[in-house]
């Protein structure tokens, strides 16, 4: 069944237009563009399309992007039907659209997926160089997960990501003596015994947690220099470097809440929302969340968010959840799945969405950075850089399905969580971490 | 022109010889094969074709969107050497033995205080079966809130109202804490199921029984012993192998509390197999997890149903 009758289409139609009309005009103006014409891509006659998603995060996510869509319908007679997945049901939804060469036409998917069916994709090459010319080029992280590993060849479209920067609150930090979060380990440890001595711990999640989990833990390790595997997929997590970061996630762990083994991905939210924690990593969203609740808004007038301490020649070494859109070669109107990214990407459409989810997904694009969206709340500036990271999940290696399994084994997450509540000493839990990658990089 | 011919056909007073498809289905094997058909069909197509699958995967090294091909025990050779899943292999033994055990004494103890003459006896019965109504989700979220290490209710009575602690219990954050507060959550929700069919099997059991038991002068224990747990018996056994078989495979509790966690602690062989063959794509590897679970149930069922269900345990020698 469609999900857009003609009527609702219409209607979502003269919506979107309204709101552009009235809204962000401005906003759009302010995007600095190059003057380069689109691919030319002809349209199939008769084209539909089937968008597979993962569901919202913040409103604004669906319904904007259903905005988006509907406008690009009623522009072009393509309907599209997008459909919105849970978080952990997108990863076998793609790889079912994969197997069987049937269903959706676009996968917005996580970051690796494109590179576990690059054989099933089709290059989107022209389409991201128009797009990296008009909007003064593509960041690191969506450079890095795009193009077909080692060559410049586009397999995806990275359309936005989520990073984890530390949110703290500010009177609690000053109390401690600190004006600002510290750019290095020694400083930060310091600030987060201070919170602690005040009753106000530091709270980051050791549990089984997808997002939160290892957005702390690959911070550790990649700040101190560590990495899984290096640049030949080879286990090199075995290093002098992880160790010093499992030495020092120990000593951070005294600075913690009690409970952090056992915390999933919303655990830190409702500590930090209660005031039980003063310090934590998280996506803008949940600064959102504080401020648009009158009963949390001062909290969030004393929430600051600036960056973990940066990696070796200060790096910012920050996890960031990429949104990758990819094409099946089974779709049957390529150019209608093309043009609709494209017309996803531009800024009319973007720009507007960019905003509307108060950048919790991050645009992956340059020219974006003067999107309005980080100069309407000074203290959300700190996500606009998130694409910015030359870090990703499995680094250094080359991104695989290894990699992929590495990180829903948590193996790197119970690294440190076993030697940061010292159920293991540091050589015991990089060990183990060692051999249980060695299972998938083989 | 058909009247015609009506006309000429003679009456005729032999029944005409049956047609071969009456024929056919007059005979009694293919009459129990198309009865059978439904039901056969069922069976193959949503139980065998998945189960064989599922055992054929666990011998290949499929990942989710790639073809494998045939790897012999490989993957079991890899879990042989596999700390984490050995973990789930012995947290699943004693999550099962435990709460099985505890939900049999609770359970067999409650269906003997329903089974008394008690007010009000149908409403309680019915308020009793709550926990096994309720969707385990719901009920594993609610538990998720309770172990919760910042906002338990459980540690805000004892702390803040009572004041007999001075911190928080970290129910889910240090190993054996999690182990025992998932078997509670566990017992809680399976105690219903378990009174409800032993008190079912109660009520069969004859009260002249007792009255004979009376005037011979049996104490309670002894008729407890003597009528009660022989009598009971049957049902036990199918009570058990159904609970056994429902706690070893039990996912969505431990998946929705703990994801296996504190460092794979509390993972169960079947949400190690969900979490390694889903979200980590290595569906040869979950596969085989799953299929390691099959000697664990056959060993279980067989053992309730031939330990318990003796005739000769239940009626004495003479009567096999």
């Amino acid at each position: 069944m469609d999900l857009f009758t003609r009527r609702g289409t219409l209607a979502l139609g003269a919506g979107a237009l309204a709101t552009t009309a009235v809204g962000p005009r401005g906003t759009r103006a302010a995007i600095p563009t190059a003057n380069v014409s689109p691919p030319q891509t002809r349209i199939e006659n008769g084209a539909t399309l089937r968008v597979l998603r993962p569901t919202k995060f913040v409103d604004a996510d669906e319904t904007v992007f259903r905005e988006n869509t509907a406008k690009f319908t009623a522009q072009t007679g393509v309907q599209v039907r997008a459909d919105f997945a849970g978080w952990e049901d997108l990863r076998p939804q793609t790889a079912v659209a994969a197997n069987t060469g049937a269903g959706p036409d676009v996968v917005v998917g996580w970051a690796d997926d494109p590179h576990i069916y690059s054989d099933k994709l089709l290059d989107l090459s022209e389409l991201a160089n128009y797009l990296g010319q008009k909007y003064g080029g593509w960041l690191a992280l969506p450079q890095r997960f795009g193009k077909k590993w080692g060559s410049e060849q586009w397999i995806a479209i990275p359309m936005g990501g989520t990073g984890a920067p530390c949110v703290y609150r500010i009177s609690w930090a000053k109390e401690a003596g600190y004006d600002s979060i510290p750019t290095d380990h020694d400083g930060f440890l310091k600030l987060c015994q201070g919170l602690k001595r005040n009753g106000h711990p530091a709270g980051f999640a050791l549990g089984n947690a997808v997002g939160d989990g290892n957005a702390y833990c690959n911070w550790l390790l990649w700040s101190h220099g560590g990495m899984v595997v290096d640049e030949a997929g080879k286990v090199a997590i075995n290093s002098p470097q992880t160790l010093q970061a499992l030495r020092y996630a120990k000593e951070l762990y005294q600075t913690f809440i009690p409970g952090t083994l056992s915390w999933g991905d919303v655990n830190n939210n409702r500590a930090y929302a209660a005031g039980e924690v003063g310090l934590t990593q998280n996506g803008v969203s949940m600064y959102f969340s504080l401020k648009n609740d009158p009963r949390t808004a001062a909290i969030a007038e004393d929430t600051g968010m600036m960056r973990m301490p940066t990696g070796p020649s200060g790096k910012m070494a920050e996890n960031v959840l990429l949104l990758n859109a990819m094409v099946f070669k089974h779709t049957r109107y390529p150019n209608a799945a093309k043009e609709y990214i494209r017309f996803m990407m531009e800024a009319e459409q973007y720009d507007p969405w960019l905003t509307g989810c108060g950048g919790y997904w991050a645009h992956p694009l340059a020219a974006y950075a003067e999107s309005d969206v980080w100069k309407s709340d000074p203290k959300i500036a700190v996500y606009r850089d998130s694409n910015t990271v030359e870090f990703w999940s499995g680094y250094k290696g080359p991104i695989s399905a290894a990699s992929g399994s590495v990180a829903a084994d948590y193996v790197v997450v119970q690294m440190f969580a076993a030697a940061s509540s010292g159920q293991s000493s540091p050589e015991d839990a990089v060990r183990d971490a060692e051999r249980r990658a060695r299972r998938y990089y083989r | 022109m058909s009247e015609v011919t009506t006309a000429e056909v003679p009456w005729s007073p032999k029944r005409a010889a049956p047609g071969a498809i009456a024929r056919l289905l007059d005979s009694k094997p293919v009459l129990i094969f198309l009865c059978l058909l439904p039901a056969v069909g069922l069976l193959l197509t949503f139980l065998t074709y998945p189960l064989g699958l599922g055992i054929w995967l666990a011998f290949t090294d499929t990942h989710v969107g790639r073809g494998g091909i045939f790897v012999g025990l490989e993957n079991f050779e890899s879990l042989w050497y596999d700390n984490v899943f050995w973990g789930a292999v012995f947290y699943t033994v004693f999550y099962t033995t435990v709460a099985t055990v505890l939900k049999f004494g609770l359970g067999l103890w409650l269906a003997l205080l329903l089974n008394e003459n008690v007010p009000l006896k149908s409403l309680i019965r019915a308020i009793i079966l709550m926990p096994w109504i309720v969707p385990t989700v719901l009920s594993a979220i609610t538990f998720w809130w309770i172990y919760d290490a910042q906002f338990s209710i459980i540690s805000y009575v004892l702390v803040d109202v009572l004041g007999w602690r001075t911190t928080y219990i970290d129910f889910l954050g240090t190993p054996w804490h999690a182990r025992w507060s998932l078997i509670a959550a566990n017992v809680w929700r399976g105690i219903p199921f378990v009174a409800i069919s032993l008190l079912a099997g109660l009520q069969t059991i004859s009260p002249s029984l007792y009255e004979a038991a009376l005037l011979d002068g049996a104490s309670s224990w002894q008729r407890f012993r003597k009528i009660t747990a022989p009598l009971l018996m049957p049902i036990l056994a199918v009570v058990l192998t159904f609970s056994v078989l429902f706690t070893f495979t039990d996912f969505q509790l431990v998946y929705a509390i703990t994801r296996g966690g504190p460092i794979n602690s509390t993972h169960l062989m079947a949400t190690l197999a969900f979490q390694r063959g889903i979200p980590g794509g290595q569906l040869g590897e979950g596969a085989a997890i799953a299929v390691s679970m099959i000697p664990f149930l056959i060993f279980a069922t067989l053992f309730s149903y031939f330990a318990l269900a003796r005739r000769k345990w239940q009626q004495g020698d003479d009567n096999e």
